[in-house]
């Protein structure tokens, strides 16, 4: 039994009230900075992919692409005190909120110029000086520490939001649930988005929940929730812009289920054969970044050739940043025993 | 100590139960471990209708690398099937399974996970039999695989054998060969008790001589996997092999070591384990864990109390640091210990202060035959 996500975005059940004001009218020089970081995040996911092949790097590597609309969208809403924490599949979040390609990269190349000099990886990129808290390599598991970023904010006037990304796998975690019982019991200001890809590994959403409308399972908890089509920007941002200010002015946390799809498989080595080629394909038409460029062509914010200059830009620059992490060194031996302890 | 004959030339023979008449064949059958984990998971379901396996991705394309195949064709979705990621949600249900008469089996992708369902294993499960006065028990087998190299980095990797074995109440299981996988495995699913089985990843695709059918190897019995006569090593998992690797090149330097592997972490071949050290007087102890409070301390300290005047050397372990992994390759390489570190120790228990001579290091160099196939996934 599967439900196509393209229906399942379509619904607008439990939908809370928008803030005045539409993010498709965004001026241009700002819709055209987000559809700058949405390519960045495609080109670097899709670079990755090929020196993953060419065995320069190993290891997990959950590529991002195709659900770029939910963490470039949310993540532009934030200022320097807001907080992101993310799961495994964390490329994309760490480049929407700032971290530089280079660093990224390079914590891929497993580099000393790494994001986290190299002993994270891609599960593990973090980032203090933008308030990245991370990837998590286990299910489910950074979800209550999003409530206690939301502690710290609350209970150290910090006047901020912390956004706490999930897959649709992870709602199945008994922490999960547990963090949103407290987020909305000590109203914590957190907005917690559960990414639903449709998938956890090969496991598809109505394999793993009785439930398969995600966002009813938090409905329970007195807080606001809700579902949007995650891979339309605008819907995206519209949405979580309410609940952001409620959550940094009245302390409200809230959920959002974003449907979106990964267009490749779970990680490098999954190839993918519990989804058909059709089913890859139909989503790979509502490819977030192109209904994006569509908006700003039509909106005549810019010209296709300025688009093409875009992307040829953020091209380069991950090119640069495989040059970067190629040429920067390892980390020294000694690293092994450093770090340990604070 | 007396060897029971091989099966094999050349393969050194276990302490594996007498099989049923007809049972084995005496042909060479060779079978990769992930096979011989498969085999019994057959072998178990077949003979007992109250068992069933379930976990994340056991029925998914991959089968837990190859382990779990076949076995929903065969029993059918309602004895073999994926979970939710709900590790302690189902480690409960198990459990409760379990009191109420079946037979459970788990499957974990990675022993980090299990650490969700700590509660359930080590408050629940580990002490039923005992609480009850005997009257209940929890008969649950859950089958852990630790990741090692490729990058798998501090939440993927971890070898936790030691945190398990300190619980009372559970049994701790972790086969060297695939030999020693399928009938320790069978031993798992038949016995009353919660039992924690630990698959080392890179064991999966090395082959062993694999008997067809039913047969047991017994939980709580070691075995000898080399003999020697200078120094004992105490190994475990994938330990065993980088021992023999170390074992092949001290003969060039006329160091003749024994090779004990426990096979099971708990119950532990105690006797064995004695016998090896007061024949030799010298003992190294390596494990595929951490240094601190794990299992090569255990050893060290059983061989403190209970044979310390027969030993000629202090005791040395190989272990890991104590660090997290990290997962660039760069410190990946120098965070496992192999077959020259083994060497190093052995060399030192021998008195040669630590150096190891140049045959012996030329002779592991040499040695093209990685310990165990790299893999590139999956995940
Ligand atoms: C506790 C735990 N159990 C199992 C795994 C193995 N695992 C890694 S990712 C994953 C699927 C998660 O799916 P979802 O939450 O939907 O996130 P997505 O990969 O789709 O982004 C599983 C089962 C894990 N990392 N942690
Ligand atoms: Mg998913």
């Amino acid at each position: 039994m599967k439900t196509s996500a393209a229906k399942l975005a379509a619904s607008r059940a439990a939908r809370p009230p928008a803030d005045p004001g539409r993010s498709s009218d965004l001026p241009g020089p700002k819709l055209l900075e987000i559809y700058r970081t949405m390519v960045r995040l495609r080109k670097f996911e899709e670079r990755c992919y090929q020196v993953y092949l060419q065995r320069k790097i190993g290891g997990f590597c959950h590529i991002y692409s195709g659900q770029e609309a939910v963490a470039v969208g949310m993540i532009s809403l934030l200022g320097p005190q807001d907080y992101v924490i993310t799961a495994y599949r964390d490329h994309g979040q760490a480049l929407a909120r700032g971290l530089s390609v280079k660093a990224c990269m390079a914590e891929l190349y497993g580099k000393a110029t790494g994001c986290s000099r190299g002993k994270g990886g891609s599960m593990h990129f973090f980032d203090t000086s933008v308030r990245f808290m991370g990837g998590h390599g286990i299910v489910g598991a950074h979800v209550p520490l999003a409530c206690g970023i939301g502690w710290a904010i609350k209970h150290q006037d910090q006047k901020g939001v912390c956004l706490c990304f999930f897959g649709d796998g992870a709602m199945n975690q008994g922490a999960v649930h547990e963090a949103l019982n407290l987020a909305s019991l000590y109203k914590l200001p957190v907005v917690f988005v559960c990414e639903n890809n449709g998938y956890a590994m090969g496991t598809a959403v109505a394999r793993g929940a009785a439930e398969e409308n995600i966002y009813l399972r938090a409905n329970s908890y007195k807080m606001p929730t809700c579902r949007v089509d995650g891979n339309n920007l605008f819907e995206v941002m519209d949405v979580t812009g309410g609940l952001i200010r409620r959550a940094r002015e009245e302390f409200q946390p809230s959920f959002v289920e974003a449907v979106t799809y990964r267009f490749r498989g779970h990680s490098m080595s999954d190839p993918g054969s519990y989804r058909t080629r059709e089913e890859v394909d139909a989503h790979k038409a509502r490819d977030p970044i192109a209904q994006v460029a569509q908006h700003i062509l039509k909106q005549k914010h810019a010209a296709s050739g300025d688009l093409d200059e875009i992307d040829a830009e953020e091209s380069a620059s991950v090119e640069e940043s495989v040059k970067f992490a190629e040429e920067s060194p390892p980390p020294s031996p000694d690293a092994l025993y450093e770090d340990i302890y604070a | 100590m007396s060897v029971p004959v091989s099966r094999r030339a050349g393969v050194p023979a276990r302490h594996a139960e007498p099989a049923a008449p007809g049972d084995i064949s005496d042909a060479v059958r060779m079978r990769a471990f992930r096979q011989a984990i498969n085999e019994a998971l057959h072998e178990a379901m077949a003979r007992d209708d109250r068992t069933f396996i379930m976990g994340e991705g056991v029925d998914d394309p991959k089968l837990i690398f190859g382990s779990t195949a076949g076995l929903k064709e065969r029993f059918g979705p309602e004895r073999v099937f994926d979970i939710p990621l709900s590790e302690n949600g189902m480690t409960g249900v198990i459990i409760g399974a379990a009191l109420a008469g079946m037979r459970p089996i788990m499957t974990h992708q990675r022993i980090d996970f299990t650490l969700y369902a700590m509660d359930q294993i080590a408050n629940h499960a580990a002490k039923r039999c005992y609480a009850s006065g005997g009257r209940q028990s929890v008969p649950i087998t859950i089958r852990a695989l630790v990741g090692c190299g490729w990058g798998q980095g501090p939440q993927h990797s971890q070898s936790l054998q030691s945190v398990f074995a300190h619980i009372p109440g559970l049994k701790v299981v972790m086969p060297s060969s695939a030999y020693d996988a399928k009938g320790l495995l069978i031993s798992s699913i038949e016995d009353n008790n919660p039992v924690i089985f630990i698959e080392h990843r890179r064991l999966y695709e090395i082959e062993d001589d694999v008997p067809d059918g039913h047969y047991k190897v017994p939980l709580g019995r070691g075995v000898v996997k080399c003999e020697g006569k200078d120094v004992t090593v105490v190994a475990v998992s994938l330990m065993v092999f980088e021992s023999i690797r170390a074992r092949q090149a001290l003969a060039e330097a006329g160091i003749d070591a024994e090779i004990v592997d426990p096979r099971t972490i708990k119950p532990l071949d105690v006797n064995l384990i004695l016998e090896s050290v007061r024949k030799t007087g010298r003992l190294v102890i390596v494990d595929t864990a951490w240094k601190t409070c794990g299992f090569s301390a255990e050893i060290a300290a059983l061989a403190a109390e209970e044979c310390f005047g027969a030993l000629k050397a202090p005791i040395r372990r190989v272990t890991l640091p104590d660090v997290p992994t990290p997962t660039t390759s760069a410190l990946e390489k120098i965070y496992y210990p192999g077959a020259l570190d083994i060497a190093r120790a052995a060399c030192d228990v021998m008195g040669l202060g630590g150096k190891v001579p140049p045959a012996v290091e030329a002779s592991i160099a040499g040695m093209t035959t990685p310990t165990a196939p790299q893999f590139f996934g999956p995940f």
